[in-house]
């Protein structure tokens, strides 16, 4: 087990440096360069365009470049941002948290409603509900984010007015930081309302970034679920007289999680791929809005630092899925 | 009363192609403690009846009969909840493929006391002990060791064990063995089916043995029941089937056998048992048959038994030398 864990730890590695390539390159490739942006509508003589370059590096042949990037994050330093002027793991642990809230609400809510929604369309196979369930899902994949976004924004919020538009929490209630979790410290800070108040703007983002999981985790159920009902191993625990709610629940079920959590694993990386759109949308704090105005600003060392903490993420959510393969999965465990 | 009687049951598969019958009237009466064979090719619904009988048919599947006992239950009127305290209790079952059959996701130690769990209770110490006494009485070495072994740790032949230490965990009034040996080594065949006839002597359990095997029938059974396109052909006493069959289907069965082969080349039976779009008018047989007149081309024969109670569905049953009793010919039969 041990050798197992080793072995894909270090094959981590060689991905992580292909990662870093592409998060380096993607922000140099764009069209415009940091400082023009950064000079604004006012224009900017040659001479100090060339000070400014040369200040931040970005004169030095890309190679170059790339070399200071990586001794740098060898030292665990992932450069400053020159908009802001702070350190860009700061930037991202400040930022983090309100990121991981919502991606948690999405993931919990995908497998809340996917999961039994696609174990009972499996099992009422061709039942109204699993025909509706099918549309509903492909719908809701088909959907993208941003417009899925702006429409419950149109309904909830503004038709109906059920829902905040925007933010994490409503400009009434202040209190300090202290998990950075918004539903965690707003019942820390024992302020009537807060909590009520900071759940509320969690509803559409949570919904919305949790859509497409939520279809790709119910239809892949439904199918794992419709193949493991016909195995023989099913027909044996019927065979033994257990009630319905076992065979389904337990004997069948276990079986079909193996493909469901490789899939949610992978939802993870669709999930902060559509952080970004909904922390636009709703004006969400977090790492994805984050990166949206970080590359319209051209933030350079803001970008390719974000973007690499991002897969390392993923990176790492997928290394856990694979470990936690084994528990379910008997035939995968190694001795 | 016989522990286990089924009358006059049928089994329809809804299919795309209209309804297909997979079992067309069958009779079958199991006394307790006695070792019955049902035996037929692919295709002849042996498997379908006795999974009919457990309620383990998908819903695609229709079932109806006169009667459909066990135990004096009747299995058709029997509420689901009431049905799931009989099976996997008084009345189990094992399947042909032992690899499959088993839950890759759980030990073997946990399928077993399931079993004892749902049925019996008692306390998860003296399920644990019960399991290992099962699969020591299985013939599994190191019962202690193999409750935490997974399945895809155990060859074909234990998994079958385990597969029957799971059946007789309750000590069933019947069990019910679909084709246990096909999917198995020959070696470990013959183990098995040995495995199987020494716990329904040690428990006194009656045991419904599905197979294609006649050699098996001989060695194991004390009554037999020959299946062909869905229906009883033929039904004896093992001693008496052997040694004088009546149909010409058992007959050419048993021809068929290579312990009776008398010619260089073991005797077949041409042509293959007909499906759902080409069952034959009159006798099912007649097209294989080598003793067929228009009488079986025309009429359906009727399943009649002798004064001894050999039953057989048949114009004109064989004698002990193997030639018709009577003649299948319309013209001759009406003159005689």
């Amino acid at each position: 087990m041990l050798s197992f864990l080793l072995r894909r730890v270090l094959l981590l590695i060689p991905t992580f440096l292909g990662v870093s390539v592409v998060a380096f390159g993607f922000i140099r490739v764009l069209p415009g360069d940091p400082i023009e942006l950064l000079a604004g509508e006012r224009s900017i003589s040659p001479e100090r365009h060339a000070e400014l370059m040369a200040r931040y590096g970005f004169d030095l042949p890309l190679w170059d470049q790339y070399l200071k990037f990586l001794t740098n994050l060898a030292s665990g330093d992932l450069g400053t941002s020159f908009v802001t002027r702070r350190p860009v793991l700061d930037e991202f642990l400040t930022l983090f948290p309100a990121t991981l809230e919502l991606g948690l609400c999405a993931i919990v809510f995908a497998v809340a409603v996917g999961l039994p929604a696609g174990v009972l369309a499996g099992v009422k196979r061709r039942s109204w509900f699993d025909q509706t369930l099918m549309t509903v899902s492909l719908t809701g994949y088909s959907m993208p984010i941003f417009w899925l976004g702006l429409l419950a924004i149109m309904v909830f919020s503004g038709w109906l007015g059920l829902t905040p538009v925007s933010g994490r929490i409503s400009v009434m209630y202040y209190f300090d930081n202290v998990t950075g979790f918004m539903l965690i410290d707003s019942l820390l800070s024992g302020q009537e309302g807060a909590f009520r108040s900071a759940a509320a703007h969690l509803i559409l983002p949570t919904v919305v970034l949790g859509t497409i999981p939520m279809a790709v985790i119910a239809r892949q159920t439904r199918s794992a679920m419709l193949e493991v009902l016909g195995e023989d191993y099913v027909r044996t625990a019927r065979a033994k007289g257990l009630p319905p709610a076992r065979v389904i629940g337990l004997h069948a079920l276990r079986n079909a999680l193996i493909p469901v959590v490789t899939t949610i694993g992978l939802q993870v990386g669709v999930l902060l791929a559509g952080a970004i759109l909904t922390e636009t949308i709703f004006s969400w704090p977090g790492i994805g809005k984050w990166m949206v105005d970080s590359i319209s600003r051209r933030d350079y060392s803001v970008v390719q630092g974000g973007l690499l903490l991002i897969a390392a993420i993923v990176m790492l959510v997928n290394l856990t899925v694979d470990l936690l393969y084994g528990l379910i999965n008997p035939r995968v465990r190694r001795r | 009363m016989a522990l286990l009687e089924i009358n006059n049951l049928s089994v329809e598969f809804k299919t795309a192609h209209g309804a297909f019958r997979a079992v067309d009237g069958i009779d079958l009466a199991v006394e307790a403690g006695q070792v019955m064979a049902v035996v037929g090719e692919s295709g002849s619904g042996k498997s379908v009846a006795m999974l009919a009988l457990m309620g383990l048919l998908p819903w695609t599947a229709t079932v109806s009969a006169d009667s459909l006992t066990f135990d004096g239950w009747d299995m058709l009127a029997l509420s689901p909840r009431a049905r799931r305290r009989i099976i996997g209790k008084d009345l189990a079952m094992i399947f042909q493929e032992p690899m499959t059959s088993l839950n890759p996701c759980f030990t073997v130690g946990f399928q077993i006391t399931e079993s004892l769990k749902t049925h019996l209770g008692g306390t998860a110490s003296e399920r644990r002990a019960r399991a290992v006494e099962l699969l020591g009485l299985v013939g599994i070495p190191a019962p202690e060791k193999r409750l935490s072994a997974f399945p895809h740790q155990l060859s074909g032949g234990m998994n079958q064990r385990v597969m029957i230490a799971m059946a007789i965990a309750c000590n069933p009034r019947l069990l019910i063995a679909d084709e246990p040996t096909t999917a198995l080594d020959v070696t470990i065949q013959a183990q098995i089916l040995d495995l199987l006839l020494d716990l329904q002597k040690k428990t006194g359990m009656a045991l419904v043995l599905i197979t294609h095997d006649m050699a098996v029938v001989a060695e194991t059974a004390d009554a037999v029941s020959v299946q062909y396109a869905g229906q009883v052909v033929e039904r004896d006493r093992v001693d008496s089937l052997f040694a004088a069959p009546r149909h010409p289907y058992t007959h050419a069965l048993l021809k068929a056998l290579p312990e009776r082969a008398t010619e260089r080349h073991l005797p077949t039976i041409p042509g293959v048992v007909p499906g759902q779009f080409d069952r034959p008018k009159g006798c099912l047989f007649h097209p294989r048959c080598a003793f067929a007149g228009d009488l079986c081309r025309a009429e359906p024969p009727r399943l009649l038994a002798d004064a001894q109670g050999r039953a057989a569905r048949c114009h004109g049953p064989l004698d002990a030398a193997g030639q018709p009793t009577a003649s299948r010919d319309l013209a001759e039969r009406a003159a005689s």
